[in-house]
């Protein structure tokens, strides 16, 4: 058993190309087998007729993605789009000021980034009904405001726009939040000295150093948080007022309540090739953009 | 070298301290600089010498009571952006994001230069520091060599034509050759430019080379300031006296005086005489520095008249080309290290060896008295 254990690692020892295999492999059986044949199954399915009592009939068929252009889905789309960006657009300018202070925070710094990963300790789920105790009719947040009599009666909070994006930002924060810290924190301090003595008052100083090289953190963060908020189901789920708010729980019902797999596959797959576009498309503008900053 | 300094000083630190928490960086120091000099810092690590040269730059404030003067108004209190220095950093703080055309215009973009002047200006600069600009322009710094960054650093200060250039160990990354052809540049640049330049440094050689006044720091204090040959030949401490170049040290009770030389009775026995210092009087301990390259070898037999000598034995010699270091061991004093020159006769039968009884003799004038640290 040794001798054949050690001949094993010889063979591997004088191969570097079988090394690589061998530490890809469980990985990539991982991926393979609960990542690629998944995605294969779905893009099956969303290509075959739907069966009487759910599941699929043998066939061929595209009509699950035409049934997608009807105006009523497109509204759902545009609808997460502009959510899932104005999302994003908050949780940056939230969250760079706040990484940016972690920063320089000295020895709070470590007790300051303990906070912003704290809320992953409990369930995404627990914390946003937590939201919803927070923000009804009788919540913590109506009643501060009455005791305060700065209202006379409650706000309706819960089942607004307000509620659902005020959900969204709060989950997505911490991945902006955490790839602008990690970008900032390695920005060397002697550039910033640099561009100091050569004139640069503080915000030329921010906006010529500091903000171009942390760059590769809020491109980072603004993936991190646009793709799962365009994905996104259980806020507008549990916060928003429509049962089919954003393309997320389109999909959900499809797969549950209206038992049409191949048309929930159909939307999944459009949703992610437009997320694909969107990507690569903000990927390009971003490097030409740099390039052009040259 | 030691032109007499003209006008008025362009900075002044008067009795500047900087303490971090417990710790004092610098520790009430006082220099003047003045117009087109070229200045270094030099000590080791730890000393203070960064932390003044910071001081100046303003990324750090004296503490209370001490004064930074640039340009004769005190700038206590400035932000770097309000003072008129441009400084070269030890690891060059290039700005990787722009081309090494945009890293040396940015002070001048900052500044609110004309376009068509910088285009100019940031081309001269790159000539200056001897970077082709048809060659370089475009690059980013992560394309240029240890040296080629160096440059692009000391172009992006020098473009702002600055008074006053401060330089922090700029040439500590760079190979031996070159830097050797780098600290005569810098010396050109300066006599050229006329700008004041602020050198901080760990290598005594380096600013040996380049300075026209050093400030040898030890400590969080000036230990010595003055020319490069002022503070070789006449050390005041034996700090100064180890820190640059080499140095064997005596110590002894002053006796008496002698024909114009005080006669020191040495502590682990013998005599030896020191020139007239008003240090000395009859009854106090005495401690001198004499420089290797001052002292000579000759048999116990054959001591020339008038100097002083110690008898001893020849523990090794070590052959360094342009000199050959005799290291005598004198009994209760310790090792002695004597600097012969090479003029060609080293080699002759007449050298010394190992094992053979010798004497260290060297003229009474050439003690350098200490002053105790």
């Amino acid at each position: 058993m040794l001798q054949w254990r050690q001949r094993a690692l010889g063979w591997l020892h004088r191969r570097p190309e079988a090394r690589a295999w061998a530490l890809l492999a469980p990985g990539a059986f991982w991926l393979v087998a609960f990542f690629t044949v998944p995605i294969l199954i779905m893009l099956a399915y969303s290509l075959m007729p739907r069966g009487i009592y759910g599941g699929v009939d043998r066939g061929f068929t595209l009509e699950h993605y035409a049934r997608f252009f009807d105006p009523l889905y497109l509204q759902v789309l545009e609808r997460t789009f502009v959510w899932s960006v104005a999302c994003t657009v908050i949780c940056l300018v939230l969250g760079y000021p706040v990484a940016y202070v972690i920063v320089r925070s000295g020895r709070w710094r470590n007790l300051l980034l303990f906070l912003v990963v704290l809320p992953f300790w409990t369930s995404f789920l627990v914390r946003t009904f937590a939201m919803i105790f927070l923000m009804r009719d009788s919540g913590l947040i109506n009643n501060w405001l009455l005791k305060l009599h700065l209202v006379s009666e409650p706000l309706t909070i819960l089942y607004t726009p307000f509620a659902v994006m005020s959900g969204l930002v709060y989950g997505f924060l911490p991945f902006m939040i955490l790839p602008i810290y990690a970008s900032l924190e390695k920005l060397d301090t002697s550039l910033l000295e640099a561009a100091e003595v050569l004139g640069a008052r503080p915000r030329a100083r921010f906006r010529r150093v500091t903000l171009p090289l942390s760059m590769p953190g809020v491109v980072a963060g603004c993936l991190l948080v646009f793709i799962p908020a365009l994905g996104s189901f259980l806020t507008s789920d549990l916060l928003g007022w429509a049962k089919e708010l954003m393309i997320g729980n389109l999909v959900q019902n499809q797969f549950s309540s209206a038992r049409n797999w191949p048309f929930g596959s159909a939307a999944s797959f459009i949703v992610m090739a437009l997320v694909l576009g969107a990507v690569m498309l903000y990927l390009r503008v971003r490097d030409k953009g740099l390039v052009e900053a040259r | 070298m030691t032109a007499a300094p003209k006008g008025p000083p362009v900075v002044e630190f008067v009795g500047v301290s900087k303490s971090f928490g417990e710790v004092k960086a610098v520790d009430n120091v006082s220099f003047q600089i003045y117009r087109g000099e070229f200045f270094s810092l030099l000590g080791p690590s730890g000393c203070g010498k960064t932390t003044t040269l910071r001081l100046l730059a303003g990324f750090e404030e004296p503490d209370e009571g001490g004064q930074v003067r640039l340009l004769g108004e005190t700038v206590n209190g400035k932000r770097p952006y309000e003072r008129k220095v441009s400084m070269v950093f030890q690891n060059y703080a290039l700005f990787p994001h722009l081309t090494v055309a945009r890293n040396v215009a940015f002070g001048l973009e900052q500044r609110k230069t004309p376009k068509s002047e910088i285009a100019d200006r940031v081309r001269r600069a790159l000539d200056m520091v001897r970077l082709n600009p048809d060659r370089f322009s475009q690059r980013m710094p992560s394309q240029l060599s240890g040296g080629q960054r160096q440059r692009v650093a000391l172009a992006r200060a020098l473009v702002l034509e600055p008074a006053i250039l401060l330089l922090d160990e700029p040439l500590g990354a760079i190979d031996l050759k070159l830097r050797k052809e780098m600290q005569l540049e810098l010396k050109a640049l300066n006599q050229q430019l006329g700008t004041t330049f602020i050198y901080v440094t760990h290598d005594q050689e380096e600013a040996l080379t380049m300075s026209d006044r050093i400030a040898v720091m030890d400590n969080a204090r000036v230990a010595q300031l003055g020319s490069p040959a002022e503070i070789y030949e006449n050390p005041r401490t034996a700090f100064v006296a180890k820190f640059i170049g080499e140095s064997n040290f005596f110590d002894g009770t002053v006796q008496g005086r002698a024909e114009g030389t005080w006669d020191v009775a040495g502590s682990s026995g013998g005599r030896f005489r020191v020139p007239d210092h008003p240090q000395l009087q009859p009854g106090k301990p005495v401690r001198v520095a004499v420089r290797p390259e001052w002292m000579d070898v000759c048999r116990p037999e054959a001591i020339p008249p008038g100097e002083n000598a110690m008898a001893g034995t020849i523990r090794d010699t070590i052959y360094l080309g342009e000199t050959m270091h005799v290291i005598v061991t004198v009994p209760s004093v310790g090792d002695v290290t004597v600097a012969l020159r090479n003029e060609g006769q080293l080699i002759k039968p007449l050298g010394w060896k190992r094992g053979d009884t010798a004497a260290v003799a060297w003229l009474p004038e050439d003690c350098q008295i200490l002053e105790e640290e």
